[in-house]
C-alpha cells in the first residue's frame, strides 16, 4: 500500500513523515518518530496512556489516524516541560508521589494540563470526571487528584 | 541468618519523603518501558491464537502467510525445545500449544515481519484446522462427574481417589477438633461464596525484543518482576544455555504479580534465532486478557461457630480454586491465609486445585488471600450481626499474636493485627455517622510476605558516592527506599546513591519481585552491602592511622576512632578515603548474597462506607480507611500509596471487575471498555493509616507491604453492601445486576 506523505506540527517543530493509511497518529510517534512518551495501553481509546492535543484539543493518539495530523498541530509529553524546567504539574506530581509504575503518567498530565488551561479552578468531582478517561491502576487516583488540585491552587496564585 | 542489632529508632534518612530517583524521567515520558525499545534492522511478530476453548490442532498452514512480501519467519511449537518436564513443560504448553488448545487465546503460531502492519496480515493468512472438543469454564462444573476431561494425568498425588481428573492438587490442614468445637458454639453460620477470575489489570501489555544468533548467545529487554526468572524459562524453553541469555527489565508498566510470569519472551527469542534478526513483540490488550493470567475463579464453603460473647468455637472452609488449563491455582494460600487472623482452636481447611478451559492463572497481589477474606469475614459480619457484636471488638477477641498457633501451623512472631485493630477502632471513620442508603464494612486481612534469593552490589565512587545494583524491578518507587536505606547506613545524602536495576549478567540471582519481598529483601541485601562497603571504609581509615580496624568506626559519614584509647584522628569523610582508594588497596565494593528468610508477616484492618442504589443495584464507595501494619515505613509516601492502590483494586475486584465466558467457552469482555477497572470518578479519597509494629526479621523491622492492602477490600466492601442493602451478598462482583436479584429474591421472600 502506498504511503502517505504528512506535515505537521509537533511540540512547536515542523515535522514530516510517511505513513501508511492504516497508522495511527500513535504508531506514528512511537515507531517513525521515536516519539514513546505516548504510551499504548489498549489501542481503543479506553485508557488514556496514549493522550496528547490536536490543536490544543485533548485526543486519544490510538483514536486518530497519521495522516490526519496534516496540518495540525499536536502536542505531546515530550513537549510539555520548557528545557530543564519541568511544567508544575509534573513537580507537583514527583513531589506527592501520584505515580508508581508511571506507564499512564504521560497521559495523565497530558490530560490535566489540558484541564487547567480550560479550567483553572476545578472541583475534585471535576478533575475526577475529566480523568475518567485515564486508567491508572498502582495509585487509586487520591495522590494524582491532589497533586492536580493543589497545582491548580498553585497556578492560581501565580497568575 | 541471624542480623545485626536492629536499629528502629535514630533514623536520620529512612522515613523522610524525598523525591523517587527516576520521578523527572517518569513525567517526562523519557522512562523506557517494554515497548519503548528498538534495535537496528527490527522484525515485528505477532501471534496468531485459538478461537476455541479446547480444541484438538489437526493442521497448520503456514504456506500463505509466508509467500506475503515482508514476511521473514513463522513459528509453531516444533520451534521449540522438547522432552520438558514438570512446569517447563507446563509453561510451553502455555507459551505456545501443542497438540491441543486449551482455552480462547492460547498461542498456536507466530510469525516476524518487516512491519507490524505486514506481520497482522501475515497472522490472518496462517490456516490453522482445529477439531472442536467438549469445554468446561466454571469451576464447580469442572469438577462435576459429567465435566469434560481437560488433560488426563494432569492431577498430582495429593488428590484423594475418587475425584474427577480436573482435579489436580488437594491440600488439607487445621487442627484441633471442628465438631466438638462447633458443638460449644451458640450460633454457627454457614454459607457459600463464589468470586469470578479478575486481571491484574496493568497499564502496559507485555512487550519484548530479542536477539538471539546461531551461537546460542542472546539478548532480551522485556517487562518483567523478574528478569532472572524470563532467563531461566527461556533458556529451558529454546534449550540454551542459561548464561548466554542475557536478559534486561525495562521500566515496568504495572505487574501486581501478573508479570512474574512468562508468555511472549520465548516466542520472539524463538522468532530471533529463526530470522536471525532482532524481533520486537507487543501485546494487544485483548491479547493481555485472553492469554496471561488472571486469577483464580473460585467457590467456596465456611462455616463458623461462634459463643454469644463474640469467641469463636470452630472454622471450617473448603476452597476450590479454578486456575486455567494447568495446575497451579493457589488453593493452598488461600486455605493458609483463610482464617490467620484469629486464634482458633479448632480450624480445618480444604483446598482443591482445578483445572478449566480458561488461561494459566498468575499471581496478582496476595494470590489465593482476598477471596478467602471475602468469604471468612462476610460469615464473621453475619455473626456480629445477628449476635449483636462490634465487628472490631468481636475481631480483637479472637485476633491473632504473638505466640498464637497460625491456622497455618506455625507460631506468630511479633505481629501487628491488634494494633490495625485498635487503630481503626479509634479512626473518627469508625464512629461517623452514615447517611440513609449507606452502609459500613469491616474486614481484617492477612499476607505472609517473602523473602527469596536475593543479591545486591554497592560500588563507591572516588567522590564518595554510590552506586547501588539490585536486581528487583522497581514496580512502584522501591528505587527510592533503597537509596534512602543505602544512604541511611553509609551516612551520605540521599541524592549521592544512585539506584541501577541490574541486569541478569551483572548480579546473581534474583527472585522476582513478588511476595511483598523488594523493600524486605533487597532492602535487608542493601543494608548489609553498605556496611560491607562500611567495613571496608574503616579498614582503609585504619591502614591510614595505623591502629587496628576493630578501633575505628562510621558515624555521620566519617570514620573515627571508636573511643579514646584508639587515638586521636580527625574523623576521615567517605570522600577523603574513596579519593585515594586506588591507591589504598583497590575499589571500594560492598555486596549481599543470601536468601532471607524472615519476612514478617502483616495484617490490615479496611474500613468502608458503601451507599447502595435501590432502584439501579449500582453501588458508590464514599468513604474508605486503610489500616496495614508496615514494621517500618522507609518512604511513607510510597507506602501510602501501596495501601491505596491495594484497596481501589479491591474495589474493582468486589463491585465491577470479572472474566464473562459465554456458552462458546470464549471470553466475551476483552476490552477496557468492558472489563472496567476502577476510573477516577469511581473512587473516594483513600485514607491511610501506617501502623509500625517492627518485624524482627529485617534491621529496621521492615515488613513487604504491598499485597496485603488488597486481602481485606473484597470482605469489607461486601460487608458494606450487605448492610446497605439489607441483603447478604455472596458472589463477587456485586454488580448492579447481582444486587438487584438479590433484592427481588429478599421481596419475594
Amino acid at each position: 500500500m502506498s504511503k502517505i506523505h504528512v506535515t505537521t506540527t509537533i511540540n512547536g517543530d515542523q515535522v514530516e513523515y510517511l505513513c501508511d493509511p492504516r497508522e495511527t497518529l500513535l504508531d506514528v510517534l512511537r515507531d517513525r518518530l521515536g516519539l514513546t512518551g505516548a504510551k499504548e495501553g489498549c489501542g481503543t481509546g479506553d485508557c488514556g496512556a496514549c493522550s496528547v492535543t490536536l490543536d490544543g484539543r485533548l485526543v486519544c493518539s490510538c483514536l486518530v489516524l497519521g495522516a490526519e495530523a496534516e496540518g495540525h498541530d499536536i502536542t505531546t509529553i515530550e513537549g510539555m516541560a520548557t528545557g530543564e524546567e519541568l511544567h508544575p504539574l509534573q513537580q507537583k506530581f514527583i513531589e506527592y508521589a501520584a505515580l508508581q509504575c508511571g506507564i499512564c503518567t504521560p497521559g495523565i498530565l497530558v490530560a490535566t494540563e489540558a484541564l487547567l488551561k480550560k479550567n483553572p479552578n476545578p472541583t475534585e468531582t471535576e478533575v475526577r470526571y475529566w480523568l475518567a478517561g485515564n486508567l491508572c491502576r498502582c495509585t487509586g487516583y487520591d495522590k494524582i487528584i491532589r497533586a492536580v488540585m493543589d497545582t491548580a491552587a498553585d497556578m492560581r496564585e501565580a497568575s | 541468618m541471624a542480623l545485626d542489632a536492629q536499629k528502629t529508632n535514630g533514623f536520620t534518612q529512612v522515613g523522610t519523603r524525598p523525591n523517587r530517583p527516576d520521578g523527572i524521567d517518569k513525567v517526562t515520558g523519557r522512562a523506557r518501558f517494554g515497548a519503548d525499545a528498538t534495535a537496528p534492522g527490527m522484525l515485528f511478530a505477532t501471534i496468531v491464537r485459538s478461537p476455541h476453548a479446547h480444541a484438538r490442532i489437526k493442521n497448520i498452514d503456514t504456506s500463505k502467510a509466508t509467500a506475503l512480501a515482508g514476511v521473514k519467519g513463522v513459528v509453531t511449537r516444533s520451534d521449540f525445545a522438547t522432552g520438558l518436564t514438570g512446569e517447563n513443560w507446563n509453561i510451553l504448553e502455555n507459551v505456545m500449544a501443542g497438540d491441543t488448545a486449551l482455552y480462547d487465546g492460547h498461542a498456536v503460531a507466530a510469525v516476524a515481519a518487516t512491519s507490524a502492519l505486514i506481520a497482522r496480515d501475515a497472522a490472518r493468512l496462517i490456516e490453522v484446522e482445529y477439531e472442536a472438543l467438549p469445554h468446561v469454564t466454571d469451576v464447580d462444573k469442572a469438577m462435576a462427574d459429567d465435566a469434560p476431561v481437560i488433560r488426563a494425568g494432569a492431577a498430582d498425588k495429593s488428590v484423594p481417589e475418587g475425584l474427577h481428573p480436573n482435579v489436580v492438587r488437594y491440600h488439607e490442614s487445621g487442627h484441633g477438633d471442628v465438631e466438638a468445637g462447633f458443638a460449644e458454639a451458640d450460633l454457627v453460620i454457614k454459607d457459600h461464596f463464589k468470586t469470578e477470575a479478575t486481571h491484574q489489570g496493568y497499564i502496559e501489555p507485555h512487550a519484548c525484543l530479542a536477539t538471539l544468533g546461531g551461537d546460542g548467545k542472546g539478548e532480551l529487554w522485556c517487562c518483567t518482576q523478574g528478569h532472572w526468572n524470563v532467563q531461566k524459562i527461556c533458556a529451558a524453553l529454546l534449550g540454551l544455555e542459561t548464561a548466554n541469555l542475557r536478559v534486561t527489565a525495562s521500566e515496568i508498566g504495572g505487574g501486581f504479580g501478573g508479570k512474574t510470569a512468562v508468555f511472549i519472551e520465548p516466542v520472539a527469542l524463538a522468532l530471533a534465532r529463526k530470522t536471525n534478526k532482532p524481533v520486537k513483540l507487543v501485546m494487544t490488550r485483548s491479547e493481555v486478557f485472553r492469554a496471561t493470567g488472571p486469577t483464580s475463579s473460585t467457590s467456596m464453603d465456611i462455616k463458623i461457630g461462634m459463643k454469644k460473647d463474640g469467641i469463636i468455637t470452630a472454622a471450617e472452609g473448603t476452597f476450590r480454586l479454578q486456575g486455567g488449563a494447568f495446575p497451579g491455582a493457589p488453593m493452598e494460600f488461600t486455605a493458609m491465609c483463610a482464617f490467620a487472623p484469629y486464634a482458633l482452636k479448632n480450624v480445618h481447611q480444604v483446598g482443591y486445585d482445578v483445572i478449566a478451559n480458561r488461561p494459566k492463572q498468575a499471581a496478582y497481589r496476595a494470590p489465593g488471600s482476598p477471596m478467602a477474606a471475602f468469604a471468612v469475614e462476610s460469615v464473621i459480619d453475619e455473626l456480629c450481626n445477628q449476635l449483636d457484636l462490634d465487628p472490631i471488638e468481636t475481631r480483637l477477641k479472637n485476633a491473632s499474636k504473638k505466640g498464637t498457633k497460625a491456622s497455618f501451623g506455625p507460631m506468630f512472631d511479633r505481629i501487628g493485627l491488634v494494633e490495625t485493630l485498635e487503630a481503626a477502632k479509634s479512626h473518627p471513620h469508625y464512629t461517623a455517622s452514615l447517611k440513609a442508603g449507606q452502609g459500613r464494612g469491616i474486614s481484617c486481612g492477612f499476607w505472609f510476605n517473602h523473602g527469596g534469593e536475593t543479591a545486591v552490589t554497592l560500588a563507591l565512587s572516588e567522590d564518595g558516592t554510590a552506586q547501588l545494583a539490585v536486581g528487583t524491578p522497581d514496580i512502584g518507587g522501591s528505587r527510592a527506599s533503597m537509596a534512602l536505606m543505602a544512604a541511611e547506613e553509609l551516612g551520605i545524602p540521599y541524592d549521592n546513591v544512585r539506584v541501577t536495576i541490574a541486569d541478569t549478567a551483572t548480579l546473581g540471582y534474583n527472585e522476582v519481585s513478588h511476595g511483598s519481598r523488594v523493600t524486605y529483601a533487597s532492602g535487608l541485601a542493601t543494608i548489609e552491602a553498605a556496611r560491607d562497603a562500611v567495613k571496608r571504609l574503616c579498614g582503609r581509615a585504619a591502614a591510614k592511622w595505623g591502629i587496628p580496624e576493630d578501633a575505628v568506626k562510621w558515624e555521620n559519614g566519617c570514620a573515627v576512632p571508636s573511643g579514646p584509647n584508639a587515638g586521636d584522628f580527625d574523623p576521615l569523610p567517605i570522600a577523603e578515603i574513596t579519593k585515594r582508594m586506588g591507591a589504598t588497596g583497590g575499589p571500594i565494593v560492598g555486596h549481599f548474597e543470601a536468601t532471607p528468610e524472615g519476612a514478617g508477616v502483616s495484617f490490615a484492618t479496611h474500613i468502608v462506607d458503601a451507599e447502595v442504589d435501590p432502584e439501579t443495584g449500582k453501588t458508590s464507595v464514599v468513604r474508605y480507611t486503610v489500616v496495614q501494619d508496615a514494621g517500618k515505613a522507609i518512604h511513607p509516601t510510597y507506602v501510602e500509596g501501596q495501601y491505596q492502590g491495594g484497596a481501589a483494586q479491591g474495589i474493582g475486584w468486589a463491585l465491577n471487575e470479572e472474566y464473562i465466558y459465554g456458552e462458546d467457552g470464549r471470553l466475551q469482555n476483552a476490552v477496557f471498555l468492558d472489563y472496567r477497572i476502577p476510573v477516577a470518578s469511581d473512587l473516594p479519597m483513600i485514607d491511610t493509616v501506617i501502623v509500625e509494629v517492627p518485624n524482627p526479621g529485617h534491621p529496621y523491622g521492615v515488613r513487604g507491604v504491598g499485597e496485603t492492602s488488597i486481602c481485606p477490600p473484597l470482605a469489607a466492601i461486601a460487608n458494606a453492601v450487605s448492610a446497605a442493602a439489607g441483603v447478604r451478598l455472596c458472589e463477587l462482583p456485586m454488580s448492579p445486576p447481582r444486587i438487584l436479584a438479590a433484592l427481588e429474591k429478599q421481596r419475594d421472600g
